[in-house]
């Protein structure tokens, strides 16, 4: 695999030393750390703190900034941050109104994250967590706290952040955090994988001709292997699964995110969304609004998701307002 | 040898960090078959942090703190699910350990009982779900079978009983981990997890067979 990085051991905090030094208008460093904060955010409010593995930019990195999280925490390549990265960054931001981690539900930034949450209590800082599992293809519905977190974070951040800077305390943030969560489901579909940068072997194998319906951002196994098929029947076996999950009915209003892994063009992308507006449109729902980008990725992994967000009026208040950061922005929607 | 004085241990703490470090390409092959492919690069990258730390740190007032120093290291530098499991490995029995200078089987085996009763808490793994615990559960039980031996008896029991563990992860499906979304098909594969468990005691049994 030809990857334009020096030694495999360090991409994460060489990624980071570019990002910020470019971005440095916006971001701080927290010491020498693999985290940073958004230097304009809003004081005397609920600080947002998101984070996870590294290799799926632009999450977590792009979605600090106005309007967004206040900080990120980035782990090594596909690992969870360490409780100690965590903490520093909790208490880098932690303005006496608590804070919010947000997080993919993944085993090692479960355990992580909640042994953060204990160092920050012996450090004084309130904390709670919303953990993120919008991966319907990963577990049955029964089970859906074991389900993973992927492309459906954007959504959960944004919102979240938004009651934060709308200056609600802990609990209600957390409350509508729970809300844009529960009501968010994606399904991805991979065409070839991604790898671990310093690794030759590929994180998965799939065939030239072969696609997986459900397969996880790290080659975890999804719900059927077929042949390759044109964008219609892709897109057609995904809507339907989201439509059982999601119980989607004519008049719900929602927001639609079609999201590339890495290697899979614009082109291809507008494509999916093409097909998808049909459905959208034969079903009567209210389409509020469409983003169509790479939002959550595996490095060069081909293939991509399809999220969609139930709204009612209180979420779509805080989707609404505006938002920016150099890998994520929006104005503030009528 | 019934007791372990601070830089005897402090030497076989060094010494599970090079047999692990050295245990990298293994580690990675054993878990590239049904896991992410990343737990000898990570662990080898936890054991030459603590190795650096354990250096750094020198020399230490108690054993406790030579425990803690190595937990430390691997959990700020490995993230993930092993580097909290491996890490509380080292600090899980510290808990309520007044501070000591010399380290006798018995402690040893408490502290080890002390780390695994933290690391099912945190992880919430049993023996059979093709963890490190199916290879840490039985090295306990077998030091806790042998009060008052010597370290080369309790150790080669230690070693053997992980030894045995590990080759019994072959039967199991997988409950964590990326391996669990693969169901049978994990049976006949070893967990890295547990081969790690392994090396370490027998890295601690190579040391006292040899001093």
């Amino acid at each position: 695999m030809k990857k334009i990085i020096n030694d495999g051991q360090n991409v994460v905090a060489e990624m980071l030393s570019g990002y910020l030094t470019a971005y440095s208008r916006y971001y701080e460093r927290v010491g020498d750390s693999n985290a940073f904060t958004y230097k304009n955010r809003r004081k005397h409010k609920v600080s947002i703190v998101i984070g996870g593995g590294s290799g799926h930019e632009p999450l977590f990195i792009g979605f600090v900034g106005k309007g967004l999280a206040d900080a990120a925490a980035c782990g090594n390549i596909f690992a969870s941050p360490n409780p100690e990265l965590i903490m520093n960054t909790a208490q880098a931001v932690d303005e006496g109104c608590g804070v919010l981690f947000l997080y993919g539900c993944y085993a090692g930034d479960n355990m992580n994250f909640d042994m953060a949450e204990e160092l920050c209590a012996l450090e004084d800082i309130q904390t709670a967590h919303v953990r993120i599992w919008d991966d319907c293809a990963s577990a049955p519905k029964e089970r859906k706290e074991t389900r993973r977190g992927i492309a459906g974070d954007v959504y959960v951040i944004k919102v979240a952040a938004a009651a934060a800077d709308a200056g609600y305390p802990l609990d209600e943030v957390v409350r509508i955090a729970e809300k844009a969560r529960d009501n968010i489901n994606t399904i991805g579909l991979a065409t070839s994988p991604g790898s671990i940068p310093g690794l030759d072997k590929p994180t998965f194998e799939l065939g030239a001709d072969e696609i997986e319906f459900g397969m996880g951002l790290h080659g975890e196994p999804g719900i059927e292997r077929t042949k390759m098929q044109p964008a219609a029947q892709l897109v057609n076996r995904m809507y339907d699964e989201l439509k059982k999950e999601m119980l989607l009915q004519a008049g719900q209003q929602i927001a639609v995110l079609v999201n590339g892994l890495g290697s899979t063009t614009l082109l291809e992308l507008n494509i999916v969304y093409h097909e998808l507006a049909k459905h959208l449109t034969a079903d009567g729902l209210d389409v509020h609004d469409v983003e169509i980008n790479q939002f959550c990725t595996c490095q060069e992994m081909g293939g991509f998701s399809i999220t969609i967000l139930k709204l009612d009026e209180e979420l779509k208040r805080f989707y609404d307002t505006a938002c920016y950061s150099p890998y994520y922005a929006r104005e503030a929607l009528a | 040898m019934k007791e372990l004085n601070l830089q005897q241990t402090m030497d076989m703490l060094m010494e599970v960090c090079r047999a692990v470090i050295q245990s990298k390409q293994l580690l990675t092959e054993v878990d590239s078959s049904i896991g992410d492919g990343d737990h000898g690069i990570g662990m080898a990258g936890g054991m030459e942090k603590a190795k650096a730390a354990l250096a750094e740190g020198a020399p230490f007032a108690d054993i406790n703190t030579l425990f803690k120093t190595t937990g430390m290291a691997m959990i700020n530098t490995m993230g993930g699910a092993s580097g909290i499991i491996f890490g509380s490995m080292f600090l899980g029995g510290l808990k309520g350990l007044e501070p000591i200078t010399v380290l006798d089987g018995n402690t040893f085996t408490r502290m080890m009982r002390g780390a695994l009763s933290a690391i099912k808490a945190r992880g919430k793994a049993e023996m059979g779900d093709k963890t490190m615990v199916d290879a840490l559960e039985p090295a306990v039980l077998a030091m806790e079978k042998l009060p008052d031996a010597d370290w080369v008896t309790l150790m080669r029991a230690a070693a053997d009983a992980a030894k045995t563990g590990v080759e019994n992860t072959k039967l199991f499906v997988a409950k964590f981990g990326k391996a669990q979304y693969l169901g049978e098909r994990a049976i006949g594969f070893q967990d890295a997890g547990a081969t790690s468990v392994f090396i370490i005691f027998n890295a601690m049994y190579e040391f006292v067979r040899s001093h």
